[in-house]
């Protein structure tokens, strides 16, 4: 176990993150794809703190703000899904052609 | 944790979890199967987080992972017509584009890890990090798990007023477009 394995890890995560996030169509399948981007960007803070701070408590803050933020991308990301599927019908983007209303 | 072969076969098993189960996400034809792949990456990347002297943080994110593959799951279930994968399903576009673009950022971003010059780790890892964490969230960063807080009320209140049936111009069914405004008719 060595920091560049661990970073090559976290990039093969990302690379998949990146492929869902570009070809899936369904909103959620979407949504999936940012979460394993924010799954890699995890791994990879984390294998910064551990090479290098060495056990330091403030390098894990920044995973904890990056938790937030994939909570947060979550809770409105299913949000929107609801209110799209309310208003338009809509489970797929190939469905939405325009955004207004 | 700083060695020894069990570490490094747990790390490279959990590492093969975490990259196989993702790809997993986007292979398998039933949407609640892929829910349930993305958490199996979670918790492979949460285990790395564990060995890596990051107990809690590996810990609660797994926690909240299941949570959120439960409701995401129930979504998948709800709005999406081929939920159980009796089907085959390839629901994809610009397919080509997207496998390049990520074959094209893992080997920018792997070539990133394998060839920058990090510097050596600068201190010893002095025992478990979890009560000097503690101290720390709720000691001198406190501001930033207080924000962190904070923000996730905001966006609760948030989700909830986009969802809310009836929102502020009217029935959510007839659209968000204001109503026209009152000309007050001069006589």
């Amino acid at each position: 176990m060595s920091l560049e394995a661990l970073l090559v890890v976290a990039a093969a995560i990302f690379g998949v993150g990146i492929y869902g996030a570009l070809s899936q169509q369904s909103f959620v399948m979407i949504m999936m794809g940012l979460e394993l981007m924010l799954n890699a960007t995890i791994l990879a803070v984390a294998a910064f703190w551990w090479g290098s701070t060495g056990g330091n408590p403030e390098g894990q803050l920044l995973v904890i703000v990056v938790m937030t933020a994939m909570a947060i991308e979550a809770a409105i990301g299913f949000a929107l899904v609801a209110n799209v599927y309310r208003a338009r019908k809509a489970d797929i983007t190939e469905k939405l052609k325009r955004l207004r209303n | 944790m700083s060695g020894g072969w069990p570490t490094d076969v747990l790390f490279w098993a959990f590492s093969a979890m975490a990259v196989i189960s993702a790809i997993l996400v986007f292979v398998t034809d039933s949407m609640v199967r892929a829910a349930y792949w993305l958490m199996a990456s979670f918790v492979a990347v949460g285990a790395i987080l564990v060995t890596l002297n990051a107990q809690f943080l590996g810990l609660i994110l797994i926690l909240m992972m299941a949570g959120e593959m439960t409701i995401m799951a129930i979504f998948m279930v709800m709005f999406m017509m081929n939920p159980a994968g009796l089907n085959p399903m390839l629901m994809v576009h610009q397919h080509r584009t997207a496998i390049l673009s990520g074959v094209g950022s893992f080997l920018a971003l792997a070539t990133v890890g394998l060839f920058a010059e990090f510097p050596d780790r600068p201190a010893a890892i002095v025992g478990p990090a979890i009560v000097p964490l503690g101290q720390e969230l709720l000691g001198t960063s406190m501001l930033v798990f207080e924000s962190a807080g904070v923000a996730l009320l905001a966006v609760m209140i948030g989700a909830i007023a986009l969802v809310s049936h009836r929102g502020r111009y009217g029935d959510a069914e007839q659209g968000s477009e204001e109503p026209p405004l009152e000309v007050e008719t001069s006589q």
